[in-house]
């Protein structure tokens, strides 16, 4: 299965997401440019974290504008995968790919911890190595992680069953639902603020999100 | 091309405003042949202030030992490198940012961290973690909590963006630095790059490069002002606080890497302070050439700049590269590429002068060297005795003291039983937990962090490639009441409990970058204290093995206060330290691990008690409000031993937490082992003295003395272990008791199981972790 990571000017979680991927995964993973347009070769786009374009606006606000982001709905819309971990959540909402937003922290400060995370659901890739109603703990770490929607379109995600991930108390950056992540109603597109690419090197005491890239190798990979 | 004129000679005002002395000017005229213009007034002024060529403390520095077998790169360029074996080199550094901080707390910060990650990404290696050493005044002060939260929102939204760890650190809270707080920040980095870059000109004809962000007219005169003292009107230096944009620097960062890696760059130099006078003057002396700028083709941000403010302009994420000639055209594609600016905007000369360009004629013209190498030095002498408040201090004694009772004693606020002490010293912001601080930093980008912040004594980061089982160590450290009380006792000290904490950790001390924050160096007690901070640092440096790298200093920290009264900091020589992990797998936090651990000491027992002191304690100035006493002396062969013992023991998966005694001595290490484990533990406490020796409680429970490190190993290894000891450090440890359930408490017990200290897990937690919050939340 091929991997390609965007790299915006920015980006600071590129080089960890490769890693998990290429590095302990073993997988083909490039690096892609965001300024490139050509991703008919990957199997899986992952938007990692970072301030792209620096996040001095809204964060992901310039980055949807960006060369790479309208093949990145291209790809999703052939129903290929596509994951957005933290600022990549956030650009894939203002891409307009997963409803709703990320706003400012509850308490307006930036947050790093490791937090438990319940999984909600597991008949799709991205959590079918999990057991439903699993806590897991992950790390955050954002400024801008609070996911907030309209009354009408939680009550979609919640319908649908788009909520992937949801915060175990206490929810620190008091997302609305506790919400942590969420797919698209196909469920090829994902988007969440913990990091599971930090916690999935056992060298580093945790791997529990490990089980997020296996569970994307075994689903895709039977699908493709 | 007209040459230069001489302007008519400068008033004794506005020699005084670029931070020159009228001899200093002289001395200009001299060398020059001629006055300088305005430009090059600046250029001097900026070049020969402390902070760009340390004409205080030069001399006192040279004694530092800077060679050993680790050391590929000492002192003199932008960072130190040390060998890691297996071809993994590291760069290191610390660096200041005080008085940006006192007067712009967020820039002044994030600059800070901005200027230090430069210094170690121009050697061509990428930055890996980044640690800060911060002193604030009292938290009850409205003042400190702005300049407080100001630093670390500042430290965190440019640490956070850039994308570089902050994995630890330390932080003092003491009136002492009430207006004039410190920010000191460490980067590491981890080589790159076959070659290291280094920042010495070369090759004649070569191009000079300039990359990276645009120049305006911000933080102009920046090491001036870093150079003098502050007072009321310094909040009108604002404008010489640079403004840092972490997303630029990030790109900046992958940019010159990748530069670096085509092997087109010959030398390169961060524009920090002084801008483009530093790096061009450096380089050039560095090389033994010259360099022609020509500011025309300098990037601006703003219309309408002199030259005086193109070569003093403090505008950040800007660098100067020499390059092969016929490759810049690659580098600049790179840069390009990247968002940013880089153009041509000179070239190497053979002549050995940083000659400006500008319009067409020549702005300004010095031999390189009277800028960078051959500047001022100034040989003070050292006052012959300690000072009258040093000795009127360390005549105190703790006979001074009311009596202690097994229950507590008499304080000026009333009596105080052994708990309710503990959990006021567990309170005390210095001592309390820094989770409120690095909850903002994101301490796990990059995937290297092995102990998150808050485990251990010392941060632990592993080393990519991942086929390495090697890891880091690193720590920042400075008890300044010890140094104030006693420079050269009290600097020793600080890098003794460096290289402890790394111990601590399970890492082989290797090398250091020191900071040293003083007063001002013309007055006597200042110099003396200097003088002396930096002899005892040179001898613990020695005696540990510990080659001194590079640093930084940072001078004049005094605040005038509206009396007109001089107020200086306390001494503050800052010791970051970095250490060697052979194995990964073999490393120690703090915290207990399991019920049924036994706990020793290792080092200055209770049973030597005339090695323990209150003198200079954390004790002694929470609970008597006195700072008065002789710090604890360092037994430099107690140390090594004791350090080597842990060590070894968490080497051999022995050790399965190590914590030294630090601040609020053996009682306070346990109370955080507990914390840290959430574990309780019953230790007895009791000195087995000759019955005839006179001790006290509050020594044995809170008294001070270096060298000691509080274990806890399996019980099934007892035997084995005690031997191990016995062998290693003869009666220099004891078994202190073990550790307890979960949700419990710590009791400390007398021999004859008289309960002196029960404190609940849960109430010394709270008490700890929520110090700080609470203090900012009124």
């Amino acid at each position: 299965m091929k991997f390609g990571v965007v790299v915006f000017p920015g980006s600071n979680c590129d080089r960890d997401v490769a890693y998990v991927t290429r590095d302990l995964l073993q997988q083909p993973t490039r690096m892609v440019w965001h300024e490139s347009t050509d991703i008919s070769d990957l199997d899986v786009v992952v938007i990692p974290g970072g301030f792209s374009y620096g996040d001095y606006l809204r964060c992901g606000a310039i980055a949807r504008f960006s060369p790479i982001m309208r093949s990145v709905v291209e790809h999703a819309r052939q129903g290929k995968f596509v994951l957005g971990i933290c600022n990549g959540f956030q650009i894939l909402t203002e891409v307009g790919l997963l409803p709703g937003t990320l706003v400012r922290n509850r308490d307006l400060h930036f947050i790093c911890a490791r937090v438990p995370v319940k999984v909600e659901r597991t008949d799709l890739p991205w959590t079918q190595a999990y057991v439903t109603g699993q806590i897991i703990t992950l790390p955050i770490a954002h400024g801008e992680g609070r996911y907030y929607a309209s009354l009408d379109i939680l009550k979609q995600l919640e319908d649908h069953n788009q909520v992937l991930f949801r915060y175990e108390a206490p929810n620190l950056n008091g997302s609305t639902n506790s919400i942590a992540g969420i797919c698209n109603q196909q469920g090829n597109v994902f988007g969440m603020m913990p990091h599971p690419e930090r916690a999935s090197d056992p060298m580093l005491g945790s791997t529990d999100g490990m089980g997020l890239f296996k569970g994307l190798l075994e689903g895709v990979g039977a699908i493709a | 091309m007209s040459s230069i004129t001489s302007s008519a000679p400068f008033s004794a005002e506005e020699i005084a405003s670029v931070g020159l002395k009228p001899e200093e000017y002289e001395e200009i005229v001299r060398r020059l042949g001629r006055h300088p213009n305005q430009a090059e007034l600046g250029m001097f002024g900026v070049m020969w202030s402390e902070h760009c060529c340390y004409k205080n403390s030069r001399p006192l520095l040279k004694q530092f030992p800077t060679t050993g077998d680790r050391i590929l790169v000492g002192p003199g360029e932008n960072a130190g490198v040390v060998d890691l074996g297996d071809g993994l080199r590291l760069a290191f550094k610390i660096e200041s940012h005080n008085h940006p901080s006192a007067v712009e707390p967020f820039q002044g910060a994030a600059t800070g961290v901005g200027g230090i990650l430069r210094d170690i990404f121009t050697m061509g290696a990428r930055p890996i973690a980044l640690l800060n050493s911060l002193r604030f005044g009292s938290l009850e002060d409205a003042h400190t909590r702005q300049l407080f939260t100001g630093v670390v929102s500042g430290i965190a939204h440019y640490g956070n963006a850039v994308g570089v760890p902050t994995v630890g650190g330390e932080i003092y809270f003491d009136p002492a630095y009430s207006s004039n707080p410190l920010v000191n920040v460490m980067a590491l980095g981890l080589m790159e790059t076959p070659e290291i870059v280094k920042s010495g000109a070369a090759g004649v004809g070569n191009p000079v490069l300039y990359v990276g962000s645009t120049t305006g007219r911000d933080g102009m005169g920046g090491a001036s002002f870093a150079s003098a003292e502050l007072s009321d009107e310094s909040e009108q230096d604002r404008p010489a606080v640079q403004v840092g944009d972490p997303f630029l620097e990030k790109s900046l960062i992958e940019a010159c890497l990748e530069a670096f890696k085509t092997g087109a760059v010959v030398a390169a130099q961060d524009m920090g302070a002084a801008g483009i006078t530093c790096s061009t003057s450096e380089m050039a002396a560095r090389g033994g050439v010259g360099i022609e700028l020509d500011l025309d083709r300098i990037p601006v941000r703003e219309t309408g700049m002199v030259p005086y403010e193109y070569l003093l302009s403090e505008s950040q994420e800007r660098m100067l590269f020499v390059a092969y000639k016929g490759r810049e055209q690659e580098l600049i594609t790179i840069f390009h590429r990247w968002g940013l600016q880089a153009v041509v905007a000179g070239t190497v000369i053979a002549e050995p002068v940083v000659r400006i360009l500008f319009q067409g004629e020549i702005a300004a013209e010095i031999p390189a060297a009277a800028l960078a190498e051959n500047t001022p030095l100034y040989h003070r002498d050292k006052l012959g005795e300690p000072p009258e408040f040093i000795r009127q201090a360390c005549q105190w004694t703790s006979d001074r003291l009311p009596t202690c009772t097994p229950t507590g004693i008499e304080t000026p606020d009333g009596f105080r039983t052994w708990n309710e002490i503990l959990l006021t010293l567990l309170d005390t912001p210095s001592i309390a937990s820094k989770r409120w601080v690095y909850r903002q930093y994101d301490h796990q980008v990059q995937n290297n962090t092995v102990i998150l912040p808050g485990r251990a004594d010392a941060a632990v980061i592993r080393l990519r490639p991942p086929s390495s089982s090697k890891g880091v160590a690193a720590t920042v450290d400075c008890n300044s009441r010890y140094v104030y009380l006693d420079p050269y006792e009290g600097a020793k000290a600080v890098v003794a409990e460096a290289a402890r904490n790394l111990s601590c950790v399970g890492a082989e001390p290797l090398a250091v970058t020191d900071n040293l924050n003083f007063g001002n160096p013309e007055k006597p007690i200042g110099y003396w204290q200097l003088a002396e901070a930096c002899r005892g640092l040179a001898d613990a440096c020695r005696e540990l093995g510990t080659p001194v790298t590079g640093g930084n200093v940072s001078l004049y920290n005094e605040t005038i206060a509206p009396t007109g009264q001089p107020q200086p900091i306390y001494p503050t020589p800052v010791v970051g330290m970095v250490g060697l992990i052979p194995d990964l797998t073999r490393v120690c936090g703090q915290g207990w691990q399991a019920k049924g651990d036994l706990i020793y000491l290792l080092g200055r027992c209770l049973t030597a008690l005339d090695r323990l002191t209150l003198g200079g304690s954390e004790y002694l100035a929470t609970i008597h409000h006195t700072v008065a006493g002789s710090p604890p002396r360092v037994d430099f062969k107690l140390e090594r031993l004791v350090q080597a013992t842990c060590r070894e023991g968490i080497r051999q998966g022995w050790v399965r937490s190590a914590h030294d005694c630090a601040e609020g001595g053996v009682v306070v290490a346990l109370a955080e082992a507990c914390i840290s484990g959430g574990l309780g533990a019953d230790v007895n406490l009791t000195p087995t003295v000759h019955k005839d020796m006179s001790w006290r409680w509050d020594c044995v429970l809170f008294g001070e003395g270096g060298a000691q490190i509080v274990v806890s190993i399996l019980p099934e290894l007892q035997v084995i272990w005690e031997a191990y000891l016995q062998q290693h450090l003869g009666n220099d440890w004891q078994k202190l008791g073990s550790v307890g359930n979960s949700d419990t408490s710590l009791r400390v017990f007398t021999a004859d199981t008289q309960l002196v200290i029960d404190a609940k897990i849960k109430e010394m937690s709270n008490r700890y972790s929520k110090a700080i919050e609470r203090r900012l939340t009124f």
